[in-house]
């Protein structure tokens, strides 16, 4: 159970031999997969937010630029936020080449994360497919398969019969109202394992020495004379430290409040939901902006099936139920053998918007104080890329090259990277 | 769904409205005086409160008009509405009287 703060925990390692010794003796011997740490009075460099992104940027500050004396800090649990929230679809087909760098280069990412963190984050690239309904949308669609070419991301063009074939329960009926006119997919998106990201890359900094401390809420954020950053006031305690980077999504516009800091962001609440779980039927991943809808089957056999945002900013992490009934509309129409499913349970998380759709990883006016947010409705994908390039950004106080562009100052200076078409609500 | 009380018609709900974002913005007179960054932050820059949130709702599927609301964005809780052109109530969560048959979602 909890060990003494500060001290190493050695890292209990997976492998298929472990797994077959611990189930030959009942489960029991297996510990603890971090420590439960206090926080100390100062740190070289402390994250606000213990999901995906905030628990990545410490791994990976611990283990690519040395950095040891840090601490995750996180209001409720970790992983409990946005992390737990969403539909884990992972893709990097997007249209700008600014962003088809970072998401690639997550996606990338994804593709051994599983190896470096050894731990199962169960990534299955089953395929993403987002179907055209309208003659914009094919235009559109066809449009993000070229320019994906170009800069190296595998995207291509389905016929209905094709889109068919990849994901056999799809209708492509011209009766219906909406009728699937063709698809763009991504073969090597798909799927992860939310709660496993946010435990591996934990179980990994915690193996490096970082403090991740769970029920801390940052409640202020001291700027000294010279206007660099100071200290962190918090539930438990003062905590001094010279960086400090907030990767606190949807609650990032009152982080940065406290250091007087304003952002182009509003919280929308975005939901989900999931059907009991049933065999597997569905194949891959699907996703429809136009009408609304995108669906996958997870691998405890839930149907999970993302929604829009609701019409006006919250911090409530919930909606209003028309939102999902809308989407599950559209889900009963594309996939008819799904008319009689019950669903299981619906949920919200509050989603931090940008006005151009595209995320800000980025220094801020305040010295030491940097930012990862924006992402909007679409973060989870990007767990591993954004944290690797935060990581960077907050060691070398300077971005990383596929970060660059994404500064709070391109608002004022009109470098938009405008990807409203790629993320939709679907994003 | 939000049970919203419109000045107009009277508590309709949410699907009859649109959103219209932060209330009391005033588009600058000469926006031409403004530098980059007054400019960026009357466009993009918004409080995003997280608390009492004043904010412009339409009519849309209604009477067509648009009304500013106050609304607790930590409960969906509408504290009041009022008309465009006036001055936001005074009112705090907890102190003010919710309208009739609730407000919240």
């Amino acid at each position: 159970m909890p060990e003494a703060p500060g001290r190493l925990m050695s890292k209990q390692p997976f492998s298929a031999w472990a797994l077959i010794r611990r189930g030959l003796s009942g489960q029991r011997g297996w510990q603890p997969q971090w420590r439960q740490a206090a926080p100390k009075a100062s740190y070289d460099a402390v994250i606000v937010g213990g999901g995906g992104h905030g628990l990545g940027a410490a791994y990976y500050l611990a283990q690519e630029h040395g950095m040891r004396n840090i601490a995750v800090l996180e209001r409720g649990w970790i992983g409990g936020g946005n992390t737990g929230r969403n539909t884990t679809i992972i893709r990097s087909n997007y249209l700008f080449s600014e962003s088809a760098a970072l998401y690639d280069h997550s996606l990338k990412l994804w593709e051994s994360l599983a190896q470096v963190l050894n731990y199962n984050v169960m990534f299955s690239p089953r395929g993403v497919m987002m179907l055209a309904h309208t003659v914009h949308d094919i235009q559109v669609f066809k449009r993000h398969v070229h320019a994906n070419r170009c800069n190296g991301v595998d995207n291509e063009w389905l016929e209905p019969e094709q889109a068919k074939t990849f994901c056999p329960p799809l209708n492509i009926s011209p009766g219906i109202r909406y009728p699937v006119l063709g698809a763009a997919l991504q073969r090597r998106g798909g799927t992860a394992r939310h709660d496993a990201v946010a435990w591996g890359y934990a179980r990994a900094a915690d193996a490096l020495g970082v403090d991740i401390i769970e029920n801390c809420e940052v409640l202020g954020l001291r700027v000294d004379a010279h206007g660099a950053i100071e200290a962190l006031e918090t539930s438990r305690g003062l905590i001094q430290s010279p960086k400090v980077g907030v990767s606190a999504a949807g609650h990032t516009s009152v982080v940065l409040g406290f250091a007087g800091v304003r952002v182009p962001l509003e919280s929308y609440p975005l939901q989900a939901l999931v059907s009991e779980p049933v065999k597997p039927v569905f194949p891959c991943v699907v996703m429809s902006n136009t009408i609304h809808a995108y669906i996958s089957q997870s691998d405890k056999g839930e149907l999970v099936i993302g929604a829009g945002t609701d019409a006006y900013t919250s911090y409530t992490q919930r909606g209003a139920l028309h939102i999902n009934t809308h989407t599950l509309d559209a889900i009963c129409e594309l996939f008819p053998q799904f008319r009689r499913m019950r669903m299981l349970r619906n949920w919200g998380g509050i989603v931090d918007v940008t006005p151009d759709r595209s995320p800000i990883i980025a220094k801020t006016p305040v010295k030491g104080l940097y930012v990862n947010c924006g992402w909007g409705t679409g973060g989870f994908k990007a767990t591993p890329g954004a944290a690797h390039v935060f990581a960077w950004t907050i060691a070398h106080d300077a971005p990383h090259p596929i970060n660059a562009p994404f500064t709070l100052e391109r608002f004022r200076d009109g470098y938009l990277i405008d990807e409203a078409a790629a993320a939709a609500v679907a994003h | 769904m939000l049970l919203i009380d419109c000045p107009y018609c009277g508590l309709r709900p949410e699907i009859e409205f649109s959103y219209g974002g932060e209330a009391h913005l005033a588009r600058p007179q000469r926006p031409s005086d403004l530098d980059d960054q007054a400019w960026s932050d009357f466009l993009y820059t918004r409080a995003n409160v997280k608390g009492v949130h004043a904010e412009r709702w339409r009519h849309a599927r209604g009477c067509g008009r648009f009304f500013n609301a106050l609304r607790d964005t930590t409960s969906d809780r509408i504290l009041a509405t009022y008309e465009t052109g006036r001055p936001r109530p005074d009112v705090a969560p907890g102190t003010a009287k919710p309208p009739p048959s609730g407000g919240g979602a």
